[in-house]
């Protein structure tokens, strides 16, 4: 792995039953995660994917992408177009340094809308 | 209005004080890291990752705050400040919340098994921000999630608390407007008057529909017309479910109504289920007003 490398880009389509199952394994059980009418309510047109389903798929993303010794050791993610059913998210990424066995990869998921996910992943390939 | 902004200061004042004080004290993980939690996990999120299973498996990394979660029936553990803090906001009308930021840090690896505690502390409050969202506040906390006592991760998270921007409603859709040209302003004049016109030849007498500028019979180019009585017949129809047209709420039914005087025209069937139509029915006239400048003929059903 070298600094530069570009991972090649996740296509992920987000369907309902992503967003909820991906809020359930999160035991995450805000309304606007599963009820379209009062997510509408909260000013939302539908419901829309959890954080901590954005970080798992980041997370699988990098480590999908490095191979099974891939440890995660720092994830930082922040939020912007929601992920919403019947959209899909282009994750893509960009490694941006690299010490030893471990790599700082710059995320960045697209969706319909816009940026949903910007983010910086550190993780370590043992050799 | 002038009173406004020292109104906001003094709020934003009184969130500012919660800065630097616990939003959980000594939390409980309700659950020890364990394998159902973390396969239903890797299966929601698509993760194949060898690491998460097996013997020898590990949670995966992210998985970090889902161990802290209260799920459904919260935290006992939680701080009484933090719940002020949320609660001050929810009565300013931030009641509805989202997560923009997590920062995750993986000291080391969580294993079934593991019990969790942690420690979460109010970073800092936001001034009140406009969103597109709605106007709030960002709360961010970091905690110290521990596992047998010992430090395995930190997590810093941030959530805006906002007060819904209203949508505005939708104007509703309106039906499409007829096309009116100097062949057929005649019958839409009629219309107007609640009266429905149909042409006659004046050369043949032959009546004729939709309005046309010339006979299909002789040809000739006069004609007046008479008022339909209003009584007529389902000669055909369909129902409409798919696709649907704005200002349109499929399944309706449109039909090919004979008149009494001998000339078809298609319109809706109202007055009767979509599905109790049938070929034969009896139907009325009747004058529908759609909105402000629309009137249209349509026939209601006739009770047998």
């Amino acid at each position: 792995m070298n600094a530069g490398d570009r991972l090649p880009p996740l296509e992920i389509p987000i369907t309902r039953t992503l967003i909820v199952t991906g809020a359930i394994a999160s035991r995450d059980y805000q309304d606007v995660h599963h009820d379209p009418e009062l997510a509408r309510q909260k000013g939302s047109p539908d419901i829309f994917m959890n954080i901590l389903t954005t970080n798992g798929l980041v997370g699988r993303y990098v480590t999908g992408h490095f191979g099974p010794r891939a440890e995660l050791r720092r994830v930082a993610i922040r939020l912007g177009a929601p992920n919403h059913p019947g959209d899909t998210m282009v994750l893509t990424g960009t490694v941006e340094e690299v010490d030893g066995d471990t790599a700082t990869v710059r995320i960045v998921g697209v969706n319909g809308i816009g940026r949903h996910v910007t983010g910086t992943v550190t993780v370590r390939v043992p050799a | 209005m002038s009173a406004e902004p020292d109104v906001h200061e003094e709020f934003d004042a009184r969130l500012k004080a919660y800065e630097g004080r616990p939003a959980a004290v000594t939390g409980v993980g309700k659950d020890p890291v364990n394998a159902p939690m973390i396969r239903h996990w890797c299966e929601a999120m698509g993760d194949t990752h060898p690491a998460y299973t097996g013997p020898d498996a590990v949670a995966p990394p992210t998985m970090l705050q889902v161990w802290t979660m209260g799920g459904l029936s919260g935290h006992p553990g939680r701080a009484a400040a933090y719940d002020e803090l949320l609660g001050l906001l929810d009565e300013a009308g931030c009641t509805a919340v989202v997560a923009t930021d997590c920062e995750q840090e993986y000291l080391r690896p969580l294993r079934p098994g593991d019990e969790i505690t942690f420690d979460s502390v109010i970073e800092s409050v936001s001034d009140r921000k406009t969103t597109k969202l709605g106007t709030g506040y960002f709360v961010t906390t970091r905690t110290d999630v521990r596992a047998g006592g010992e430090l395995a991760g930190t997590h810093r998270f941030r959530i805006l608390k906002y007060a819904p921007a209203r949508r505005p409603e939708k104007p509703r859709e309106r039906r499409p407007r007829p096309v009116v040209n100097r062949d057929n302003a005649g019958f839409w004049e009629g219309v107007a008057r609640h009266e429905l016109l149909i042409q006659r030849c004046t050369a043949c007498r032959a009546l004729r529909f939709p309005w046309l500028p010339g006979c299909n019979g002789c040809g000739s180019p006069d004609w007046d017309t008479v008022e339909a009585s209003g009584e007529g017949t389902v000669y055909s129809y369909v129902v409409m479910h798919h696709p649907p047209f704005p200002a349109f709420e499929p399944p309706y039914a449109v039909g090919l109504i004979e008149l009494a005087e001998g000339v078809r025209i298609v319109s809706n069937v109202v007055g009767v289920p979509y599905d109790k139509v049938r070929i034969g029915m009896p139907v009325r006239l009747e004058f529908r007003r759609y909105d402000e400048e629309l009137v249209l003929p349509v026939f209601q059903g006739v009770a047998p």
